[in-house]
C-alpha cells in the first residue's frame, strides 16, 4: 500500500466538498433535522410517560448512534458514487492504484465526513436536549467503533453492488439502513421482536450496541462479551465486504465492465 | 516483429480477447520500441480500443502476455502501470474538478516526484496556465483533450497510449500536440502507441503502423512506403482497402 495513492482519493473528495456547498450541507443538515425532530418527540414522551424514565438517552441517543452508522456508510458510498457519476473508472483503474488503496481512500473520506455529522449531532443533542455522553461513560467508544465498522462494511458492500450491477443499482443502496434498523433493535429491545427477527438481529453488530446502550441507561452493566462479539462480527463484515469488492472488481476487469462502465452499458 | 527485445518498451505476444463466441482480438503480437511512435490503425470495431484496454490492465486478456519494459501487466501490474499512461477521447477527466486539481490527484496516483513543478511545466507545455483553476467540465473539447494529454505525460511514462488524441482538436492545436508527442518520444525515449483515423497525421507522426482488422494484425510497416508496397497511392486508400478486404491484404 502506498499512502500517496490513498491520499489522492481523499484529496479528490476534499476538493469536491470544498467546491460544492451542495455536497457539504447534506453532511450535517439531515442528521440535524433528525436530532431536532427526535429531540422534541423525546421531550413530549417524557411529559406523558411514567416519571423517572428518561427517553432522551434511550431514543435520542439511539437516533444519534444510528445516524452515525448511516453517515459512515453513506460517506463510503458517496465517495464511490463520485467516480460513478464522473465516469472516472477507466482513468482511475488504469493507474497503479490498488483496490486496498482505493477502498482505504473511501474509508478515510468517510471518517472525515461522518465525523462532521457526528459533531453536529452531539452539539445539538447536548445543547438543546440535554443528552449527556457521560451517561454511557467510556462505553461510548466501543459503541461508536462497532457502528463505525459496520457502517464501513455496508458502504463497501454497497459500492461493490453498484460496481457489479451499474449506476441504477444505487437505488438499492440508499434504503439499506432503513431495512436493517427494525432488525437491529435501534429503538426497542430485541425481546420485542419475534423469534425469526431476533435470529437475524444476532447477526447484526448494531443490535449488540443498542442492547448495551439500553442496559447502561437502565443502570445495568453492558454485557461486555456481547459487545466484543458485536465488534468481532463487524470486523469480520469489513473483511468480507473488502473481499467482495475486490472480487467484483476482478469480475469487472475480466468481463470488461471497468472499461465500459456507464449507465448505458450496465443498466 | 519490430524492435529488438532490449530496446522494447512494450511487448505483446499472442494477445487475445473473446466475448463469448465473438473474437475481439485474435492472438496478436507486436512491440513498441523506446523512442518509437507506432500507429495502431483499423476500422471501427477492429479491436484497437480492446487492445489498449488490455495493455492498461482494465480488461483481462483471454490469451497472451503484455510486458511493459519487461514487466508482465498480469503479475506486476503496479510497476507496469507506473511506467504507462494514456489519453483517450472517451475518457475525459472528472468535470467537477479543476485542471490543477485533476493533475494533482492523478499526479499522486502515479507517485510523481516534485509534483508542483511537473504540473507547472505541463500547464505551460499545453498552454493551460490560464485554465488552471477552471473546472474541466466547462472546458471546450479541445481544451479537455489538452488536459488529458497533460495528465498522460504527468509521470513521464515509458509507454504512452493515445486513442485518437487529436480527434477534437483544431488543425493548429493538433499540429502542436503532434509535435509534443514526437518530442516526448525523441527526448524522453518513450514509446507511443497511437490510434487515429487521420491518415495524414499518422504519416506525419508514426515510425511504423500496424493495421488491425477483425482483431488481427493484417499489415505492418512504414506508413510512408506501405501504400506503394500494396498497390495503393495513399495510406488512406490502403486503410479503406484493409477495411473492405482485410484477408486479401493479409500476408501480402
Amino acid at each position: 500500500m502506498r499512502l500517496n495513492r490513498t491520499a489522492a482519493i481523499v484529496l479528490r473528495h476534499f476538493y469536491l466538498l470544498r467546491g460544492s456547498p451542495a455536497r457539504v450541507v447534506p453532511l450535517f443538515a439531515w442528521v440535524a433535522v433528525d436530532i431536532v425532530l427526535w429531540g422534541f418527540i423525546t421531550r413530549y414522551l417524557n411529559t406523558v410517560a411514567s416519571p423517572g424514565f428518561d427517553f432522551v438517552p434511550v431514543l435520542l441517543g439511539a437516533v444519534l448512534f444510528w445516524d452515525f452508522c448511516t453517515r459512515v456508510m453513506q460517506g463510503v458510498t458517496m465517495a464511490f458514487f463520485e467516480d460513478v457519476w464522473s465516469r472516472n473508472f477507466l482513468n482511475l483503474f488504469s493507474t497503479p492504484l490498488s483496490i486496498p488503496e482505493y477502498v482505504a481512500g473511501l474509508v478515510l473520506s468517510s471518517i472525515v465526513t461522518s465525523s462532521i455529522g457526528l459533531a453536529v449531532m452531539v452539539a445539538l443533542a447536548t445543547a438543546i436536549f440535554g443528552l449527556s455522553f457521560l451517561s454511557w461513560g467510556l462505553l461510548a467508544i466501543p459503541f461508536l467503533l462497532v457502528l463505525f465498522l459496520f457502517g464501513i462494511a455496508l458502504g463497501v458492500l454497497g459500492s461493490a453492488v453498484v460496481l457489479r450491477f451499474g449506476p441504477a443499482a444505487e437505488w438499492f443502496i440508499w434504503p439499506i439502513p432503513a431495512l436493517i434498523s427494525p432488525f437491529a433493535g435501534v429503538f426497542y429491545p430485541l425481546a420485542t421482536l419475534p423469534t425469526w427477527m431476533r435470529a437475524v438481529a444476532r447477526l447484526l453488530p448494531p443490535s449488540y450496541v443498542f442492547e448495551g446502550m439500553r442496559a447502561v441507561v437502565e443502570g445495568r452493566a453492558a454485557p461486555a462479551g456481547d459487545l466484543l462479539w458485536g465488534g468481532c462480527l463487524a470486523a469480520a463484515y469489513v473483511v468480507l465486504a473488502g473481499w467482495t469488492f475486490a472480487r467484483v472488481h476482478r469480475h469487472a476487469v475480466r468481463t470488461g465492465l471497468v472499461a465500459r462502465y456507464s449507465a448505458e452499458s450496465l443498466s | 516483429m519490430g524492435v529488438s527485445a532490449a530496446a522494447e518498451v512494450l511487448r505483446v505476444e499472442g494477445l487475445g480477447r473473446r466475448y463469448g463466441e465473438k473474437v475481439a482480438v485474435d492472438r496478436i503480437s507486436f512491440s513498441v520500441g523506446h523512442g518509437e511512435v507506432v500507429g495502431l490503425l483499423g476500422p471501427n470495431g477492429a479491436g484497437k480500443t480492446t487492445t489498449i484496454d488490455m495493455i492498461l490492465g482494465v480488461l483481462e486478456p483471454s490469451a497472451g502476455t503484455i510486458r511493459v519494459e519487461g514487466l508482465d501487466v498480469a503479475t506486476r501490474r503496479r510497476e507496469a502501470l507506473e511506467r504507462t499512461n494514456f489519453a483517450a477521447v472517451y475518457a475525459p477527466l472528472p468535470g467537477n474538478l479543476t485542471v490543477f486539481q485533476n493533475l494533482r490527484v492523478f499526479g499522486l496516483l502515479y507517485g510523481v516526484r516534485d509534483l508542483q513543478g511537473r504540473i507547472a511545466s505541463l500547464l505551460d507545455q499545453f498552454d493551460l496556465r490560464a485554465l488552471r483553476d477552471v473546472r474541466c467540465g466547462v472546458l471546450s473539447s479541445g481544451e479537455q483533450t489538452r488536459v488529458c494529454l497533460a495528465k498522460a505525460l504527468l509521470n513521464r511514462p515509458r509507454l504512452l497510449l493515445l486513442d485518437e488524441p487529436t480527434a477534437s482538436l483544431d488543425p493548429p492545436t493538433a499540429r502542436e500536440i503532434r509535435a509534443s508527442i514526437r518530442a516526448f518520444a525523441a527526448q524522453d525515449a518513450g514509446g507511443v502507441l497511437w490510434t487515429s483515423h487521420n491518415m495524414v497525421e499518422v504519416e506525419e507522426v508514426c515510425d511504423r503502423v500496424l493495421f488491425l482488422s477483425r482483431g488481427r494484425i493484417v499489415l505492418e510497416g512504414n506508413p510512408r512506403t506501405l501504400p506503394g508496397e500494396h498497390g495503393q497511392r495513399t495510406l488512406e486508400e490502403l486503410f479503406i482497402a484493409v477495411a473492405r478486404e482485410p484477408l486479401a491484404l493479409e500476408g501480402g
